[in-house]
């Protein structure tokens, strides 16, 4: 397979302008980010007027504003997207172990309504949720509207068939005389469970992880409707929106509003680059 | 053994006994209307719902000290299961139903004072705003599933070649897929209202009008999806095994001959999938659509009505028929019929694609 030079240089030339392409608005941002509102509308695309200077000062405006509260919000993502995903990738492998290992009707149809519960799109839960988790809350005793616990609450439901579907998958794989001859040795169920299966599951619970992790992390709707935009806990996404929506085009804030909001996403991405583009692959593929 | 199976019975029933009496007090203080609350500095703390959630906790922790050999197996089972199934039927189950409920109401989002039938889903019919809004996104879901696709291919091609830095321009191209679509919306109302109308020398912002701005919500959709696709035509090339290619080559088989007799029938599966990802993103695309246009746009003239909402799409309009408007049961009735669509839609979509499959 040799190709010929000058048909390596015209794909690489193509490859370059796609990159271009693809990344401009990134550094439409970052650069934007460095300069004042008359700068940026003036001339959005030059570099006159950047200064480190200017990136501070429009960062500590966005920071200690009292709509977009970014270390508050920060750490509100941060919260949910972590519980959410040890839950998730805990009771989703119980779950899924259970359903995989016992082969009665019962573990059937449960299966059988997480993969069609799949296809509901969330738009048709959304509005009965908020009654469903007003009357539940009020039943209760503890809020589930406008509370962080009742958001993670929510992350496990909805991404709990997912979570089951994929890692039902993996186990299906796992020899089952591994877990007679723990049964044999005298371990319990439970035993055999968290010491020999979970630890054998890590590969697809990263996975399963990144999935739910870039949802949880970057989804709006939900946050927004459960906590509302003017939650003193509203995660990331709900105060980028809360924010903007006080400053109509004042690009300065705008920008480094969504630089700020970027940066961790971006981060993680770059330390973890090859398990996200790997993990996104095998989940659509399974 | 027989020691430690009577002190772990009486674990158990303890646990059980204090678990019951919890729950029941946290019953008796709901129907009798008591209401113990405790002042921690500025927090409040119900006591009923503690009660309830610790009757629950120790309930459950009973229940996996009864000391049996023949059930524990059975309990385990639905220990394990109760977490995710719990807050599944809660998210999920009940409010499908009662979503179903509320349809035929006419629900305001806290209650309902009458039966309306079908009325709603009547009136839907004759709502020019949402005609627009679903014809609106069936056409971006056809258009995106074209363009997406072809670009994401296009893009897996030109990242399976040799080219140097192969790794680097993967990366590149699946970086917006990594944030989101509100952030993106934002980032591209700016370079659409100001960048590009300096870079054109332009006054106009492709958002200013109608159909310029769907077609801007296409370029913004297509580039933030099209390097997830992408990845997965990757991963699909590879499988192709390379004896086959390399049995074609010697056959004197061009890179085209290859790529259309033998690569694409050979990913096949992968053509499923991504069209089976693409149409059910698009259809349900909300976050772009919010921060980029708002669905703000003119029609004249559509139905016989002037509309405002030329660049809402279906998730949007059933958002703002609830939350702008109020008419919580109209709004879950077009749920209800937008989880209908896009259900048969995709349903269709698998089983025209497992038949060419089967035929290639």
């Amino acid at each position: 397979m040799k190709m010929k030079t000058s048909r390596m240089v015209v794909l690489m030339a193509v490859a370059i302008l796609l990159a271009a392409y693809i990344l401009f608005p990134f550094a439409l941002v970052v650069l934007n980010s460095f300069k004042t509102q008359s700068a940026i509308v003036s001339n959005p695309i030059s570099a006159a007027g950047a200064s480190f200077k200017q990136f501070v000062s429009n960062a500590s405006s966005v920071i200690n504003n009292k709509n977009f509260v970014f270390w508050h919000a920060f750490g509100s993502s941060a919260l949910v997207t972590i519980i959410s995903l040890v839950l998730l990738a805990v009771f989703g492998g119980m779950a899924a172990w259970v359903i995989c290992r016992n082969k009665t009707k019962w573990s059937v149809v449960i299966y059988m309504v997480f993969i069609s519960s799949m296809i509901i799109p969330f738009q048709v839960v959304m509005l009965p949720l908020i009654a469903t988790f007003r009357e539940v809350g009020k039943f209760v005793g503890l809020g589930m509207n406008g509370t962080l616990p009742g958001l993670i609450f929510a992350y496990c439901g909805f991404g709990g068939a997912m979570t089951v579907f994929i890692l039902t998958g993996f186990i299906k794989g796992i020899p089952y005389e591994l877990e007679e001859a723990a049964a044999i040795d005298g371990c319990s169920p439970e035993g055999t469970f968290f010491r020999i299966i979970f630890p054998l599951l890590k590969p697809t619970i990263v996975t399963v992880t990144i999935l739910n992790g870039m949802w949880i992390w970057n989804d709006y709707l939900l946050p927004s409707i459960l906590l509302g935009q003017n939650n003193p806990n509203k995660t990331l996404p709900v105060a980028v929106q809360a924010f903007v929506g006080s400053f109509v085009k004042s690009w300065d804030m705008i920008l480094t509003a969504a630089l700020l909001a970027m940066i961790p996403m971006i981060v993680i991405f770059l330390i973890a680059q090859k398990h996200i583009m790997d993990g996104m692959v095998q989940g659509a593929i399974k | 053994m027989n020691e430690n199976n009577a002190s772990k019975k009486t674990l158990s029933l303890a646990l059980l006994i204090l678990g019951a009496v919890l729950l029941v007090a946290a019953l008796w203080m709901d129907i009798s209307k008591t209401y113990l609350v405790i002042n921690m500095g500025s927090a409040k703390l119900a006591l009923r719902g503690l009660f309830l959630v610790l009757g629950a906790l120790l309930c459950l922790a009973g229940l996996y000290y009864i000391p049996t050999v023949l059930h524990h197996r059975a309990i385990i089972n639905f220990l394990f299961l109760f977490p995710l199934l719990f807050t599944f039927a809660v998210t999920v189950i009940i409010p499908m139903f009662v979503g179903i409920f509320y349809s035929f109401t006419d629900w305001n989002g806290v209650s309902y004072t009458r039966m309306v039938g079908f009325e709603n889903y009547g009136a839907m019919f004759k709502d020019p705003a949402f005609i627009w809004s679903l014809l609106l996104t069936v056409l971006f879901v056809i258009v995106n599933m074209v363009l997406v696709n072809l670009v994401a291919f296009l893009l897996a091609l030109l990242c399976t070649t040799k080219l140097k830095g192969v790794g680097f321009f993967r990366a590149a191209y699946f970086l917006p897929n990594l944030i989101g679509g509100i952030v993106l919306g934002y980032i591209w109302q700016f370079i659409f209202s100001n960048v590009l109308t300096t870079i054109l020398n332009s006054p106009h912002s492709a958002l200013a009008s109608t159909k310029t701005a769907f077609m801007a919500i296409i370029v913004v959709y297509v580039w933030q999806y099209a390097g997830y696709i992408m990845l997965i035509y990757i991963n699909g090339l590879a499988t192709v095994p390379k004896d086959v290619l390399e049995a074609a080559q010697i056959d004197g088989a061009d890179a085209m001959k290859t790529l259309f007799q033998i690569k694409i029938p050979m990913i096949a599966a992968t053509f499923t999938i991504c069209t089976f990802l693409t149409l059910t993103s698009a259809f349900k695309q909300f976050d772009v659509n919010l921060a980029l246009t708002n669905g703000v746009g003119t029609v004249r003239g559509f139905m016989g009505q002037r509309l405002s909402n030329g660049t809402q799409m279906i998730a949007l309009n059933i958002y703002n028929t609830a939350f702008a408007r109020d008419q919580f049961g109209y709004a879950q009735a077009k749920a209800i019929l937008f989880f209908i669509i896009l259900a048969c839609v995709s349903l269709i979509q698998v089983r025209i694609s497992n038949k060419r499959e089967v035929e290639m």
